[in-house]
């Protein structure tokens, strides 16, 4: 528990340092949909925050080692699960960082409804594809 | 430092320590995540307390920049605007749910975890930012 009560805290102090920095909502998300913009200049600072965010795993690696990280190899859920997030997100305009941290921490009830959703349809599909034996 | 650099360090740093929490926690790791959204059955609840510790501090962040004119770095704070709780909030929270606890990758985690190399992660994102282009330009962006 205290690993992801530490890890959680940091979380949290880089959503706060994007905001107090810089006026930005540490949504990855955003980040995502502003790579796609980033010919626009005002845009940038998620190529840095993506930056940031690869250059954390080798670091990581130096101090802690390898992490552990399990995942489904089967190819059509992983593209089918991929798309869903990808347009989920976009639609919805955030996902566990954007709404799940920034908006919950800012009292949006925008967020706290779009968390309530998005969780209770994860915890329904892991049912699912635990009785279907996926 | 200037405020242009620092307006570029800012972002990169809030991104290692972002990543660093993923990592510490264990967002990154898929099955982890799974266990997570699992509360009917072998639930394991550890991860509640990434939400709690990561909201509690970024509460108190956004208190403090109410008191503020602007952010350290730059000129105004880019609050969200939208305040409506509409079908499509709840559909695209939906879709992502569903997609999230099919694999158990969020967007963080997904773009982190491709620094592991595996090609299984490299499918994943490609088809997230495909995702992600055919919303763009069927729906567009929020109004």
């Amino acid at each position: 528990m205290w690993n992801e009560l530490a890890g959680g805290a940091l979380i949290g102090i880089a959503a706060a340092l994007l905001w107090l920095g810089i006026g930005r909502i540490g949504g990855i998300s955003g980040v995502i949909a502003n790579i796609f913009l980033i010919n626009q200049g005002h845009r940038n600072w998620s190529l840095y925050f993506f930056a940031g965010l690869l250059a954390s795993y080798p670091l990581y690696v130096l101090m802690a080692g390898t992490p552990a990280m399990q995942m489904t190899a089967n190819k059509v859920i992983l593209v089918v699960a991929g798309l869903l997030v990808g347009m989920g997100t976009y639609i919805g305009n955030g996902c566990t960082s954007g709404h799940g941290v920034c908006g919950n921490g800012r009292l949006s009830i925008r967020s706290m409804v779009a968390t309530c959703t998005f969780m209770v349809f994860g915890m329904l599909t892991v049912l699912i594809m635990n009785i279907l034996g996926l | 430092m200037n405020h242009k650099v620092l307006k570029a360090v800012t972002p990169l740093l809030a991104g290692i320590i972002f990543g660093l929490g993923l990592l510490v926690s264990g967002m990154n790791n898929p099955a982890k995540v799974r266990g997570f959204l699992d509360i009917f059955g072998d639930w394991q609840p550890a991860l509640m307390a990434v939400m709690v510790a990561a909201i509690a501090i970024f509460a108190v962040a956004y208190a403090l920049s109410n008191r503020m004119k602007q952010p350290w770095f730059h000129s105004i704070f880019h609050r969200p605007s939208l305040t409506v709780l509409d079908a499509r909030l709840l559909i695209g929270a939906a879709l992502f749910g569903i997609g999230w606890g099919m694999v158990g990758l969020c967007p963080g985690p997904a773009l982190l975890d491709i620094m592991t190399g595996q090609v299984d992660v490299l499918l994943f994102v490609a088809a997230l930012l495909v995702g992600n282009r055919i919303a763009h330009y069927s729906v567009g962006p929020a109004k």
